[in-house]
């Protein structure tokens, strides 16, 4: 099983990055959409895998999984839920502000104030 | 006395004539005069103990751990100068209140000379080397203030920042060189470090101390190859050229090398480059000096000259070498700055410091020309000035000092200097004082007031004393001060007199006066010579650099500044994999011990979809919409895993978060183009694809070969503590809101500023460019049904549910899977739903909970019940719980760690909700057509079609 998640943690990874490599804003919110599952799951495998052992304190089970990944998990997936609103939105205002949702140029330049020289 | 006060009180009294200058001028100056006057006192009182040879320290603690700390002492040679920054000062102070005039701001000129002051002060009393850096860049920067006191004259500006770069350049060299003599001798204490001269001269990091050190001494002090400040830090008034220039700031490089001669001289480096910097320096000033014609010019290249004449002597590295230094630093200090006050006295009353425009001012203003022959006298070397005892003592020196094995270049090469110094004092002093009467002065020339004339007066006393009798004036002081230079209790036999008999050093001494004479008389030709050779301006290869530097560092950014966030992204990706690489380069590779679970089918599936639709969306990420679908269908086979491997909590937040997610991006997405164009060639994509391949195959290694390792946890206290500890049996929702509650807490706060964030981006998109651009936004065609009337029935039967069940996640949450996080998105689904299929503004009007209270109150709600334990004595977010016994229901458990749980709910619900409702505000604005307000508008359109034209009410063309 460790094989199909580290399997899909990479193809999850790698398509994070291919995407946020691109030059326009939704497929870099997508990709960094990806990238956090796969971190996330990453974070989540440290704790190692296992089956049928949930977190829950009872009376008659032996083992648990460790609990406290999981709970860095649970914040990272909401935190990651938050950063996304936000590009989402700063991309969306990007977009409306300049008519461009292109990530690979900057904004147009504005003129600089002229240096003062050194002359004698 | 605590002799601290020496550096701050003027420090602290600069504040002092800003004020004062409301009460009139003169106010000012004596409240200028009086931190002074004080430090001098101080100083007198000081002086019993430094001159039976005792050192007085005083010492404060400031950053212990990197060695700094507040430090000072006095000895022979910080006594010398702080008398010498002081008493000059004094003199100053009272020339400049005569000298400024009436629209010059008198006040703030008088706070920067004293800032100057007592930065100068803390230089030359610091006993921690540390410290001394610090003083030494507060010089820089109040010299650079006085400088360009004139801020609307250009040359003032520009000399000023040309002193600020070359003097503070120095001071980072020198800070650089004094960590290191600090690391060799142990020590940041001046005091320790002197007595280690053995240890430091032995040490292989000698040679780079010591060209470190060299370079902020050198700067400060004006030597060759940074000469070229000095004479562009004319543009000040002349009372700061006359303190800076012949005391204070250009002394400090003489200064430090006097210092630290114990530990740093001797050597043959030092011998080397010392004595050669000095002589060249010594040599081009006085070069220089000899054809200018403007009279602050000239003294200026001759403080060059001067200067080298000091450095050249420290580099000797004899005590009597080091003996004539003091000498003439002293005797140098008198007769410069009785020469700069003379120059200003002639530019005030003649208009003009051109020595071609002026002559015969020896008539015009008899005394304070006689003052200022006198001391061009001394600069000279004339017989019964003080300049001629301690030039002559130079002379001395270098007549037996051998120069790369042979005797006759160090003596030859001096007397040439001596010679041109003898020359531009003859010039100086026979153009602007003597000859003839003229008619053409810019202003009618004659003797300025008495506080104008008086310093200069003051200081030609000592010039003529000291002349006449060398031993009973200046011995004592030359004697303690050289003492503490060489670090030493005995002297050589030495005499401070006269006549010394017929020397080698009078022959030369003559030699200079005859040549001197000589080379007046072959001035033209002599300029015609110069005017043939080239001359490199120093100034303009100075700009030069400069702009080479800047456009430099505009090349270095704009290169490295792309504005191209692909760029960015991978570079640092680059990076994380070079490093990750180099890691795994370097380390074993052995295989993992722990045994492996066993792969089952539906895992299989799950698996395969997952890597299947993941390479779909790489693949079709250009139709937007269904990139999303197949997002989503990636998080759900996330939340799938999660389930599978016991995590029953990050599943139910996987899932929630998604649905979210998806609601979110198809509402922007609607603004948003729908498809992304093809951009990139192939070869660029092919790279991108190389990047993201090795990215993608080193996370999934490092997790295979973690995964496939045992390990050790410190959960073992969090399973054990849960259910005692923090009362509930849900171990990650008791870590959530009780063990690590502080982060949730932070999580929290950080959830809410990204929701303000949104809030703010989008409240303002409705004004300017993008308020016209969304107006102008062609809104698609939209089903015929804007709100489908199965769907609102089904989102309404659905919301009572939907709160039951969140209601029911959130109680269960502390000991089943569920909690804050979870009913909060479930909730907020819930009303999302509504949105949706009822129509924003119909959810609003109903919706009476305001987003932004919401998060206010979640905020409030943990913070307030985190605060509350320490109403129990116990630290911050410390959690209780109690059972409680209720009818019908049974035994219950009421946990602090609830309400803190709560206030994470209120937030999660008013992040999602606030959100959503910007984003359909600016939605709302693009439609052009009026919106439709809710599901009732059905009715309406039934019921009233006779009434309201159907097209305007449903959003389509009928």
């Amino acid at each position: 099983m460790e094989i199909l998640v580290a399997s899909a943690i990479g193809v999850l990874s790698a398509a994070g990055i291919y995407l946020i490599l691109r030059g326009r804003s939704f497929p870099v919110i997508i990709g960094m959409t990806f990238l956090s599952y796969g971190v996330n799951v990453f974070l989540f495998a440290m704790g190692r895998l296992s089956v049928d052992r949930p977190p829950i304190i009872t009376s008659d089970a032996a083992e648990y999984t460790d609990p406290l990944p999981q709970a860095l998990v649970l914040t990272a997936i909401v935190i990651s839920f938050g950063m996304t609103a936000l590009i989402v939105v700063l991309a969306l205002r990007g977009f409306l502000e300049t008519g461009s949702d292109r990530v690979d140029e900057g904004i147009p330049k504005l003129p600089e104030p002229a240096e003062e020289r050194l002359t004698s | 006395m605590n002799i601290i006060l020496l550096p701050i009180l003027p420090l602290l009294a600069a504040i002092f004539p800003p004020l004062a200058i409301r009460s009139g001028r003169t106010l000012c100056a004596v409240a200028t005069a009086i931190p002074t006057v004080a430090a001098l006192l101080m100083l007198a009182a000081a002086a019993p103990a430094v001159y039976r040879g005792e050192i007085t320290r005083a010492a404060y603690e400031w950053l212990p751990q990197f060695g700094l700390s507040f430090s000072v002492f006095l000895d022979g040679l910080s006594f010398f100068f702080a008398a010498l920054i002081l008493g000059i000062g004094l003199l100053i102070i009272i020339y400049a209140r005569f000298y400024l005039s009436q629209k010059d701001p008198m006040g703030r000129f008088y706070t920067y000379l004293l800032l100057f002051q007592g930065a100068m002060v803390g230089v030359v009393v610091s006993d921690n080397i540390l410290l001394l850096v610090v003083f030494w860049e507060l010089t820089s920067l109040s010299s650079f203030l006085l400088i360009g006191y004139w801020r609307d004259l250009p040359e003032g500006r520009q000399g000023a920042r040309m002193a600020l770069v070359v003097t503070g350049g120095g001071g980072l060299l020198l800070l650089a060189g004094l960590l290191l003599l600090g690391q060799i001798a142990g020590s940041y204490e001046l005091t320790e470090i002197l007595q280690r001269g053995d240890v430091i001269k032995g040490s292989p990091l000698y040679l780079p101390m010591l060209l470190l050190i060299l370079g902020g001494a050198f700067t400060k002090s004006a030597q060759f190859p940074f000469h070229f400040w000095l004479p562009h830090a004319m543009a000040a008034p002349t009372p700061v050229s006359a303190y800076l220039h012949s005391a204070t700031m250009v002394k400090a490089g003489v200064f430090l090398m006097a210092r630290l001669w114990p530990v740093l001289a001797g050597t043959e480096a030092w011998f080397l480059t010392v004595s050669t910097v000095g002589l060249i320096t010594m040599l081009v000033g006085a070069w220089i000096a000899l054809f200018k014609a403007d009279l602050k010019a000239i003294l200026a290249y001759s403080t060059v000259s001067h200067l080298g004449l000091m450095t050249m002597l420290l580099g000797l590295g004899t005590p009597m070498a080091a003996l004539v230094a003091v000498f003439h630093i002293l005797n140098h200090a008198t007769f410069k700055a009785a020469l700069f006050m003379s120059a200003g006295i002639v530019d005030h009353e003649a208009g003009t410091r051109d020595i071609r425009s002026l002559g015969g001012l020896l008539h015009l203003m008899p005394i304070s020309a006689t003052l200022a022959l006198i001391a061009a006298g001394s600069m000279a070397g004339l017989p019964l000035l003080n300049g001629f005892l301690s030039k002559e003592m130079m002379l001395e020196e270098v007549a037996h000092t051998p120069y790369a094995g042979t005797p006759w270049i160090m003596p030859t090469l001096a007397t040439v200097g001596a010679l041109l110094s003898v020359a531009y004092s003859a010039r100086l002093a026979i153009a602007t004082y003597l000859g003839p009467v003229r008619s053409d002065y810019p202003h009618h020339p004659h003797d300025p007031p008495l506080g104008l004339w008086l310093p200069v007066a003051i200081l030609v006393v000592p010039v003529i004393a000291i002349g006449l009798l060398p031993a009973l004036i200046a011995g004592p002081v030359v004697e303690r001060t050289t003492l503490a230079v060489v670090g030493s209790r005995t002297l050589p036999s030495y005499s401070l007199a006269l006549w010394h008999g017929f020397t080698p050093a009078l022959m030369m001494s003559v030699t200079a006066l005859i040549g001197g004479a000589a080379i007046l008389m072959a001035f033209k030709p002599l300029d015609r010579l110069r005017l043939a050779t080239p001359r490199p301006e120093a100034k303009r290869i100075f700009d030069q650099m400069l702009g080479n530097a800047t456009r430099g560092a505009k090349f270095l950014v704009a290169a490295l500044h792309t504005e191209s966030l692909p760029r960015y992204f991978a570079t640092i990706i680059v990076a994380i994999i070079i490093v990750g690489g180099t890691g795994f380069m370097t380390g074993s590779h052995a295989p993992g011990t722990r045994t492996s679970l066993p792969i089952n089918g539906p895992a299989l599936v799950i698996w395969a979809a997952l890597v299947a639709t993941s390479l779909a969306v790489v693949v079709l990420h250009p139709n937007r919409l269904l990139t999303l679908i197949l997002t989503s269908i990636v998080g759900l086979g996330v939340s799938i895993a999660f389930i599978q491997f016991s995590a029953p909590d990050l599943a139910l937040t996987q899932i929630s978060v998604e649905v979210v997610m998806t609601i979110l991006l198809l509402l922007a997405l609607n603004l948003l183009p729908r498809t992304t164009p093809p951009e990139t060639g192939w070869l660029h994509r092919a790279w991108d694809g190389v990047i993201a391949c090795a990215g993608g195959v080193g996370l999934a290694g490092l997790a295979y070969a973690v995964m496939t390792r045992d390990f050790r946890s410190i959960s073992e206290y969090h399973l054990a503590q849960s259910k005692p500890g923090g009362g509930g049996t849900n171990v990650v929702n008791v870590i959530l809101v009780d063990f690590r509650g502080f982060d949730t807490f932070g999580e929290i706060i950080v959830l809410c500023i990204a929701a303000l964030a949104i809030y703010a981006l989008l409240d303002s998109s409705l004004k300017g460019a993008a308020a016209q651009r969304l107006a102008s936004m062609h809104q698609n065609e939209e089903s015929a049904d804007a709100h489908p009337l199965m769907l609102v029935v089904v989102t309404r039967v659905l919301l009572p549910l939907a709160l039951t069940v969140g209601a029911f996640i959130f109680l269960r949450g502390h000991n089943q899977p569920g909690g804050g996080f979870i009913a909060g998105l479930v909730v907020a689904i819930a009303l999302l739903m509504q949105a949706m299929a009822s129509g924003y503004v119909w959810t609003a009007e109903r919706l009476r909970l305001n987003a932004h209270t919401m998060l206010g109150l979640g905020v409030l709600l943990a913070g307030l019940t985190g605060l509350g334990s320490l109403l129990f004595g116990r630290p911050f977010l410390t959690s209780t719980f109690r059972y409680v016994h209720l009818p019908f229901i049974g035994e219950f458990e009421v946990a602090s760690a609830m309400a803190f749980d709560a206030g994470v709910f209120f937030v999660v619900v008013g992040t999602v909700l606030l959100s959503l409702a910007q984003i359909a505000r600016v939605q709302a604005r693009a439609e052009r057509k009026p919106v439709p307000a809710g599901p009732s508008d059905i009715l309406l359109q039934r019921r009233t079609a006779d009434v309201a034209p159907p097209a305007a009410v449903l959003g389509k063309e009928p």
